[in-house]
């Protein structure tokens, strides 16, 4: 059964350009699935390692502008993915360097700070980004000779990339490095008892996270043709935050779902209401405050709740397991 | 008078608002463990009430302390009905905060609009005073006054009163406070509120140097995090120590390296952070 409905469920993503028809629409699925790519990513920082970081958008940043600067010196695909992806590799390690000389809430209160960093240099550092005019590049470029213009063209390829995230991920989540993750999240001590060293793990986690998150950000480039600050802002990161907390943290689809969640939100608030800061502050305090645990866990709980009037245990999730604790 | 004279001057003035501000975010991060993202918003959200009350004709200190008090009210009204609930799970509660900030900030642009608002400098700090030979503007020492003033009587309140000890003991031990009978939740409520009052009123004094926009949240919460951070938390002379190298690290980094500002004020934060991460001062590591 699970079979069959992984089968109709690739198939109906296959074939979303068929169904869905207009262009807009694909191009919103496009956007889902690039941000379910960051998602993910994050969620192995955020999930499997328990650690909360609010810089995220930094690292995707840094992959937008790197390939973008790439792209407007003349070089073709191949370098330009290659640099993007090591130039945010090499931030990443700088920042996991740095985040993790504590956890809990110095962690993200680093991160924090290290993310205002890179937005900073966006902002100012206008020889090198172009401040807040941003960088555009002129075409989509034709990554070993595929022509990505029209919008069905770029969401399979998005899909292929996508597919292979989720496929990264499958096996990472069935690793012995992502138990070892899961490890340190859980009970570090015990890990280092062990003879783990919790914090190469820790940096090995943050280094996938950002790997990813570059591979997102270079499809978000390949998709806008453009970057400006606002990508590295704090709402960013926080809208990414917010995609993998609200789906349901350490869990494969939970981001998925959060962040096609997020970006239709996104897109259906704006068409009737300018306030989208406002709904994303408030959906933020109410999934806090009421479906810790994430949406789609949440949702079965309160509903049983209702049913039994009677509280469950929650699942663990990294909000819940603190406050157990 | 020279340029350099300017910029000091200017530090010092922004040391002394960072003060105000970060006093507060580094007493509840001491006794709550909360790095309150909200802090930014209670600071923007203080000057924008400022500029209401001075609409409608205050006294630009009765608007000040007015609307240190209502952002204080507010303060303790998040801390009483939503941080209260999620006590013991940090992360949420940062979370929350976080989103509360995005609120506040559209509520703040939907409410007083997207142009800057320029506040007039009260009359009593117009033109120039000299002091030394140099002619310092009188506004500006007239903050540094504020902060002083209040520095010290927070130190006091903090060191010589029965509440201060109460929580000094809640910042070293929750737990231990609250067996010796330490009602630590309305500290809680009472730090929060002092510390979102505080942001609030230098919001208003800080509205003639800096004006009224939006994004002022997140200009002045990043110094703040930084101030904390290099200070250490849950210490008043670390605040006070960090406020005055942010300042500077700020002004001259803005004349020295205009497109590394940033990085200039930051760039300390990180030595610091890997060399003592509890901070300068700091009695709580992060």
């Amino acid at each position: 059964v699970k079979r069959v409905a992984l089968l109709i469920g690739l198939v109906a993503l296959a074939t979303v350009p068929f169904w869905v028809g207009n262009s807009y629409y694909i191009n919103i699925s496009s956007q889902i699935l690039i941000y379910a790519i960051l998602a993910l990513g994050l969620n192995v920082l955020v999930g499997y390692a328990g650690l909360v970081t609010l810089g995220h958008a930094g690292l995707f940043g840094v992959a937008c502008y790197a390939a973008a600067t790439l792209i407007n010196a003349g070089h073709n695909s191949i370098i330009v993915a290659i640099g993007a992806v090591a130039a945010t590799l090499a931030v990443t390690a700088m920042f996991a360097v740095l985040a993790l000389r504590a956890t809990g809430l110095g962690f993200v209160m680093i991160t924090v700070a290290l993310g205002q960093i890179v937005w900073g240099i966006a902002y100012r550092w206008i020889s090198l980004t172009n401040g807040d005019n941003g960088v555009s590049i002129n075409v989509r470029p034709h990554p070993f000779g595929l022509a990505l213009d029209s919008a069905p063209a770029f969401y399979w390829a998005t899909l292929v990339v996508f597919l292979l995230t989720l496929g990264c991920m499958v096996i990472f989540v069935a690793s012995p490095f992502g138990a070892a993750v899961r490890g340190t999240r859980d009970q570090p001590r015990r890990m280092t008892a062990l003879g783990y060293n919790v914090w190469l793990t820790r940096f090995l986690a943050f280094l996938f996270s950002g790997f990813w998150s570059a591979i997102a950000g270079l499809l978000y480039l390949y998709y806008n043709q453009f970057v400006s600050p606002q990508t590295v802002a704090l709402s960013a990161s926080a809208e990414a935050l917010l995609m993998v907390i609200a789906g349901g943290t350490a869990t494969l689809f939970g981001p998925i779902a959060g962040a096609a969640l997020v970006v239709i939100m996104k897109d259906v608030a704006s068409a009737y209401i300018e306030r989208w800061n406002f709904v994303l502050g408030a959906i933020f305090v109410l999934i806090v405050v009421f479906m810790p645990e994430g949406l789609a866990p949440g949702s079965v709980r309160l509903w049983r709740f209702v049913m039994a009037r009677r509280q469950r245990r929650l699942p663990a999730s990294v909000l819940t397991r603190e406050r157990q604790s | 008078m020279n340029l350099w004279t300017i910029l000091a001057i200017n530090s010092v003035t922004l040391g002394g608002l960072l003060f105000l501000l970060s006093a507060g975010f580094s007493l509840i991060f001491g006794l709550m463990r909360i790095p309150n993202l909200t802090h930014g918003s209670m600071f923007m959200l203080g000057a924008y009430f400022g500029v209401t009350l001075l609409g409608l004709g205050c006294n630009f200190w009765i608007a000040a302390l007015g609307a240190g008090l209502g952002v204080a009210l507010f303060g303790a009204l998040i801390e009483r009905f939503i941080l209260r609930r999620l006590v013991g799970a940090e992360l949420a509660q940062v979370l929350v905060t976080l989103g509360l900030s995005f609120m506040v900030a559209d509520a703040c642009l939907m409410q007083w609009g997207g142009d800057p608002i320029s506040v007039d400098t009260p009359p009593i700090g117009i033109g120039a005073t000299h002091l030394l030979g140099v002619a310092v503007p009188t506004y500006r020492l007239i903050i540094i006054l504020i902060a002083v003033v209040i520095a010290v009587v927070l130190w006091g309140l903090l060191d010589k009163t029965r509440l201060g000890a109460m929580i000094r003991a809640a910042v070293d031990d929750p737990a231990m406070a609250r067996v010796c009978g330490i009602r630590v939740s309305h500290l809680f409520t009472i730090v929060f509120a002092l510390g979102a009052g505080l942001a609030g009123f230098a919001g208003v004094i800080g509205a003639p140097i800096l004006s009224v926009y939006p994004g002022l949240d997140q200009d002045m919460l990043p110094l703040a995090l930084v101030v904390v951070i290099l200070g250490g938390s849950g210490s008043l002379l670390g605040s006070l120590v960090g406020s005055f190298v942010v300042g500077f690290l700020y002004n001259f980094g803005q004349v020295i390296f205009p497109e590394l500002a940033y990085v200039v004020l930051f760039l300390p934060m990180l030595i610091v952070l890997v060399v003592r991460p509890r901070g300068l001062f700091g009695r709580v590591t992060l």
